[in-house]
């Protein structure tokens, strides 16, 4: 009897591996279901989903739309491009899309008919990868200079256009509890995010870190917090930090994007506006990076779902549906004439519309090799504004990793 | 099929001539075979969740593994590349230095903070249990959230800690943006949270130390430091020897803290090996070079564990 025990222990002990062994594997969506992976947060969401209704309709699907957090998206979509379990539609950050397309795991979107015509160069060249169009961003944003209305009246100035204007600007304002300016200069890639401007305006690139226009805007972003017209703090806030600070009256101007728009109208008693950010000198092109996420098609083993799929991001990114999601989202629509009605509609994203059609893509230049420079950038940016380097060190420095 | 098993030899051999002898060999056969189904769980468990990412990591330490090995599954071979790219890099010596600084100073300050806690709770006082269970709060606390609020604390320009330095005149300490203050910063939140671990181990260490010991050390003249220097650290040191070897492996790889706090930063001045790694696979998508670096991490770890596991089977011998 004894026996017989250990006997059926030891079986359903080893039965219970064998069930954990073979249970694997989830149930996918039917036939007539697309499957849409994105980064959308729990406000933005129901905007999204009455799009993605009407577009399923169009295309005569269901669809259905799973969450995931914009930092766990890449190991997300990894995990399942190696299980051969990747969703109909893809939602990426605009400067992941060439990575995740060099890898092979995209589906060109000139095979679904989008060619990317009536988009800004910088949307289509931030869904390119080697010739080839694989997705496309209906609504992109950038980064500006937002400021506080009432403070720049009482200092009797004007909001600044040029970098000289900014720095005088940023002095004046700057009061005994109250900074001048903040802005984020995270060792994140939202810090090299908002140095860029700077970098690109002033006619440096990145894949040449040490030229003498590279050093020249570090300098010049270094003096802001060296003279203490910014918070040696901006080192380590993210861009929700910089924007929690000017709520607060913290800073009198800050740099940020229109997607904050929704918290600033929350704010009691602030009565704000944006202009593009500053040039170097009077006449200058500002050159702001290129946000937004974009829409792609992933390969998977289903021909007929993937052109349903096709036909579903072409109808998603068109111009009749960018206006609603860019309003809910505080963004901006990235067809141009859509861009201008939004425009119209309000003078602070009238200010990011200007900005959005000369801005750049950051996987323009480098492609997939971007994450690189990225790092370098906001290296440079941190070993200067702590004071460890001077700026054309700190780039050098950044640059030999 | 378990009735077929545990009763189905047996005409057989009833049948054999050979008497008793391989009765009890199929016997001890059918015994030892239960015992070893009894272990496949917890061996499959082992190998499954802990064998193959270990092989997994140290293969991956070899490999051009990008976001390309993902889809197409090609990672070439590239020996030691990614380890001379990793030690050649003017990073990794910070990385080490912080990373040696880091345990060094959280460890200390644990121990020592932890065990002064558990000497004074020894003291039988009103709602001493209470305040000491209160002090496993940092320990419970998701550690992101614990961050949040320290990172608010901390904060240069009107973080609570430096406006009460202010209030006895000591000028704002540029905590988190300092690269010369960051890490003690970051080690100061790390020894806050290491503090329950210290405190509730050496406590039930000191429990054990017989009553009778003191007693008979009063008659001999040891009280006080006496007392504690020839009776309780002697009959403590198996359990401080746990407390620090897991503590030091502990440190080692937080990656929460600091990336809440810093991120590694200012200007990778609380980049560790830890934080390094995971930037490198999960920011750079480099997993190849991101991966050596957490191998020489477990060395490292493996080191102290190897350590741990003598000074645990002395103690059992003894």
């Amino acid at each position: 009897m004894r026996r017989t025990r250990t006997a059926v222990g030891a079986a359903s002990a080893a039965a219970v591996v064998l069930g954990l062994a073979a249970c694997s594997g989830g149930a996918r969506a039917d036939d007539a279901t697309l499957v849409v992976t994105d980064t959308l947060s729990d406000t933005s969401a129901p905007i999204y989903q009455e799009v993605y209704d009407a577009c399923a309709a169009e295309v005569g699907m269901q669809v259905q739309a799973n969450h995931v957090a914009g930092s766990g998206l890449i190991a997300t979509v990894l995990q399942q491009a190696s299980s051969d379990t990747l969703p109909d539609v893809l939602m990426l950050d605009n400067p992941d899309v060439q990575q995740i397309a060099s890898s092979g795991a995209l589906s060109p979107l000139t095979d679904h008919g989008i060619t990317g015509e009536g988009f800004p160069q910088g949307v289509v060249d931030a869904g390119t990868y080697d010739g080839d169009l694989y997705g496309v961003a209906p609504v992109v944003n950038t980064i500006g200079l937002f400021y506080d209305v009432d403070a720049l009246a009482e200092a009797g100035i004007e909001p600044p256009t040029t970098w000289d204007e900014l720095r005088a600007a940023a002095e004046a304002l700057t009061t005994g509890d109250r900074y001048g300016i903040a802005f984020s200069a995270a060792n994140t890639f939202e810090g090299t995010w908002q140095f860029l401007p700077y970098l690109w305006s002033n006619g440096a690139d990145e894949d040449d870190l040490t030229s003498p226009e590279a050093v020249e805007a570090l300098t010049f972003v270094e003096g802001l917090v060296a003279d203490g017209f910014a918070s040696s703090s901006v080192v380590n806030w993210s861009q929700n930090d910089v924007n929690d600070q000017f709520i607060a009256g913290n800073a009198a101007m800050m740099v940020n994007g229109p997607w904050n728009m929704p918290a600033l109208e929350a704010a009691e008693g602030l009565d704000y506006a944006a202009v593009p950010l500053p040039v170097p000198q009077a006449g200058d092109t500002l050159q702001a990076p290129l946000g937004g996420e974009a829409f792609t098609v992933p390969r998977t083993q289903n021909p007929d779902k993937m052109a349903k799929a096709g036909e579903f991001v072409a109808c998603v990114t068109r111009g009749e549906h960018q206006l609603a999601m860019a309003t809910g989202r505080g963004a901006v629509p990235s067809d141009t004439e859509v861009a201008a009605e939004a425009a119209a509609a309000n003078p602070v994203v009238a200010t990011f519309v200007d900005t959005v059609q000369t801005a750049r893509s950051r996987t323009a230049l480098l492609g997939p090799d971007w994450p690189k420079a990225a790092t370098q950038i906001y290296t440079a940016q941190q070993l200067a504004l702590t004071g460890s380097e001077p700026p054309a060190a700190a780039l050098e420095r950044a640059a030999e990793n | 099929m378990t009735t077929t098993l545990a009763a189905g030899p047996a005409p057989v051999v009833a049948a054999s001539d050979t008497g008793t002898d391989p009765r009890r060999r199929r016997a001890r056969l059918r015994e030892r075979t239960a015992q070893w189904l009894f272990l496949v769980p917890a061996i499959g468990y082992v190998l499954v969740f802990f064998g193959y990412p270990i092989v997994k990591n140290l293969v991956m330490g070899s490999q051009d593994y990008t976001v390309r090995t993902f889809v197409s599954g090609e990672a070439p071979w590239v020996g030691l590349d990614n380890y001379v790219e990793v030690v050649s890099s003017s990073l990794f010596r910070t990385t080490v230095l912080n990373t040696a600084l880091f345990t060094i100073g959280s460890i200390v300050g644990q121990f020592v903070i932890g065990l002064l806690f558990a000497l004074f709770f020894q003291r039988r006082f009103p709602l001493g249990n209470v305040l000491r269970s209160l002090l496993l709060l940092p320990w419970l606390l998701p550690m992101i959230a614990g961050t949040a609020v320290w990172k608010w604390i901390l904060d240069q320009d009107g973080g609570i800690l430096n406006e009460a330095l202010g209030t006895v005149g000591i000028a704002p300490v540029h905590w988190l943006t300092s690269p010369d203050v960051a890490l003690v910063a970051v080690i100061m939140v790390n020894v806050w949270v290491g503090i329950p671990f210290n405190m509730t181990l050496l406590y039930s260490g000191l429990q054990n130390i017989p009553d009778e010991l003191y007693e008979a050390g009063a008659l001999d003249g040891a009280t006080g430091g006496k007392a504690f220097r020839h009776i309780t650290w002697p009959n403590l040191r198996p359990v401080v020897s746990v407390v620090l070897v897991l503590g030091v492996i502990y440190t080692l790889k937080v990656l929460d803290i600091i990336l809440g706090l810093t991120g590694g930063g200012p200007a990778n001045a609380t980049q560790t090996l830890a934080t390094d790694s995971y930037r490198r696979s999960f920011q750079e998508f480099s997993f190849g070079t991101g991966a050596a670096v957490s191998n020489i991490l477990i060395v490292v770890s493996l080191v102290f564990a190897v350590v741990y596991l003598r000074a645990n089977r002395r103690a059992v011998d003894e």
